[in-house]
């Protein structure tokens, strides 16, 4: 219960260029959503890409540079501070005042 | 019993590798195998008292466990290297995890956060693995060129930049500590299910506390503004009659926290519509029907029905909007998203209830 909650449809940044995926399978290894199946032993594919909480794992193990996302924090106060300071959202964890996650 | 425990009783064995309640910096120079720090698998009453006080935030940051190479059991030339980061929580659970295997712990330097939240901000990362590899002396103490790096720390860590400039090759172990026994004996290989992460009720539970404790503390602001206003009286401030009139408004706004800090996160699943913003509003709408019908208003004029109905709801729905930061779904571009929407809303309903609260008071004073 609860592994199926969806959050928005159709908002993720994550992109895939199957042209330079040698299926290593390092994609599946890494997201924790099983956004990423490989289809018969060859290729990486999206298997449900509104899953994706773009936390970036899979692009930056993508030896192929087939993966690309824009990796962030999906955290209100995050972004929200990001907003009013006009940088990156950025996660509060290092200071104790805001502890986002 | 061994323990790495700190601000209490400590046995003297490890105590001196492991000094812990002040921020710690990486050591200059390695560990060498010989003076690894040897851990012990078992909990003491000490970590299981840590662990409740690492879930209140401010005890959160100074919780660490000293960078480098450690010992869990008997480890020799060809045991495994699991990686862990120096929040001592992150640290805890995998020793537990490990109990009766003999293994190698990698500390990485993440400034005392946990492995999912340094991952994405960069310390659980691939030039920290490198570097705590090298200074470690790692291709000395084992035999093989393998390392098992949490999954959940791959948002930070390039496994085959590490494999470049070191030689080891990472395998990811699965989310759940629990489930390394179960990873290591299958060859290395998670489930499907060991890969993906949970979101159960109880995790929702747990995350509660932190949702609930700075919506209590813009409710105390909340509650002395509404006090202050109620109490205003053209004859000067009466306290007596704010704490009067100003009961519903206390009890609406502690409902609206409830609603969007604890129920909508406890029943997030079972809420209509994907956005959270939506989902706090809807619980914060029967919230706020069911104060309204159980509160006798002394002055139940519209402006505090007009009041109550947009603001309270929208409260709840602004602090369930918080929760975002504690899922493990929400991305970045989904919260954007929301909030392009929601900010506008909430911007002017503050103004709109503001303007409200004094319609309510001209009211009160009969000057309207
Ligand atoms: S990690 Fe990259 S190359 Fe490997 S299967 Fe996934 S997309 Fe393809
Ligand atoms: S960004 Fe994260 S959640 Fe999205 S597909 Fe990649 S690994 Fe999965």
């Amino acid at each position: 219960m609860g592994a199926s909650v969806k959050y928005l449809a159709n908002v993720t940044s994550l992109k895939f260029f199957s042209d330079t995926c040698t299926g290593c399978g390092r994609c599946v290894e890494v997201c924790p959503h099983a956004v990423f199946i490989i289809v018969s032993g060859k290729k990486a594919a999206l298997s449900d890409k509104d899953r994706c909480m773009e936390c970036g794992a899979c692009a930056r193990n993508c030896a192929f540079g087939a993966i690309a996302v824009n990796a962030g924090v999906g955290c209100a106060s995050a972004i929200i501070n990001g907003m009013v300071t006009g940088g990156e959202p950025s996660c509060g964890c290092s200071d104790a005042q805001n502890a986002c996650c | 019993m061994k323990n790495v425990s700190c601000c209490g009783p400590q046995t003297k064995d490890t105590s001196d590798n492991l000094p812990c309640c002040t921020k710690q910096e990486a050591p200059e120079i390695g560990f060498i195998p010989s003076i690894v720090s040897r851990v012990s698998a078992e909990w003491t009453w000490m970590d299981y008292l840590g662990q409740i006080r690492c879930r209140v935030s401010s005890f959160r940051n100074s919780y660490t466990v000293k960078p480098g190479l450690y010992a869990a059991g008997n480890p020799d030339k060809n045991s495994d290297v699991f990686v862990s980061a120096n929040y001592k929580m992150s640290f805890d659970i995998l020793r537990r995890a490990l109990k009766d295997i003999n293994a190698w712990i990698l500390v990485l330097d993440t400034k005392g956060i946990n492995v999912w939240c340094a991952a994405g901000k960069g310390t659980f990362g691939t030039d920290e693995l490198i570097k705590r590899i090298d200074a470690s002396q790692l291709e000395k103490t084992v035999s093989h060129k393998r390392i098992i790096a949490p999954q959940l720390g791959a948002p930070g860590i390039a496994a085959h930049i590490v494999q470049q400039k070191t030689g080891f090759r990472i395998s990811y172990g699965p989310i759940d500590a629990r489930d390394i026994r179960r990873y290591v004996e299958a060859g290395y290989k998670a489930t499907e299910d060991m890969r993906r992460v949970k979101f159960t009720v109880w995790d929702r539970l747990v995350l509660t506390p932190m949702e609930l404790l700075p919506a209590l503390k813009g409710y105390v602001l909340y509650a002395l503004l509404i006090f202050f206003i109620i109490s205003l009286k053209p004859s000067g401030i009466i306290f007596k009659d704010g704490l009067a009139n100003g009961l519903p408004f206390f009890f609406l706004g502690f409902l609206a926290v409830l609603s969007g800090a604890l129920v909508t996160p406890l029943l997030l699943p079972f809420v209509p519509f994907r956005s959270f913003a939506v989902k706090g509003w809807i619980i914060g709408l029967f919230f706020t029907f069911l104060g309204i019908k159980n509160i006798t208003i002394a002055t139940p004029t519209t402006a505090f029905y007009v009041f109550s109905w947009l603001f309270f709801p929208l409260a709840s729905s602004y602090i369930a909007l918080q929760f975002t930061g504690s899922t493990v779904f929400t991305g970045m571009s989904g919260v954007k998203k929301e909030l392009r929407f929601a900010m506008p809303v909430y911007i002017s309903t503050a103004i709109i209830s503001f303007g409200l609260l004094v319609l309510f008071k001209l009211n009160q004073w009969g000057l309207l």
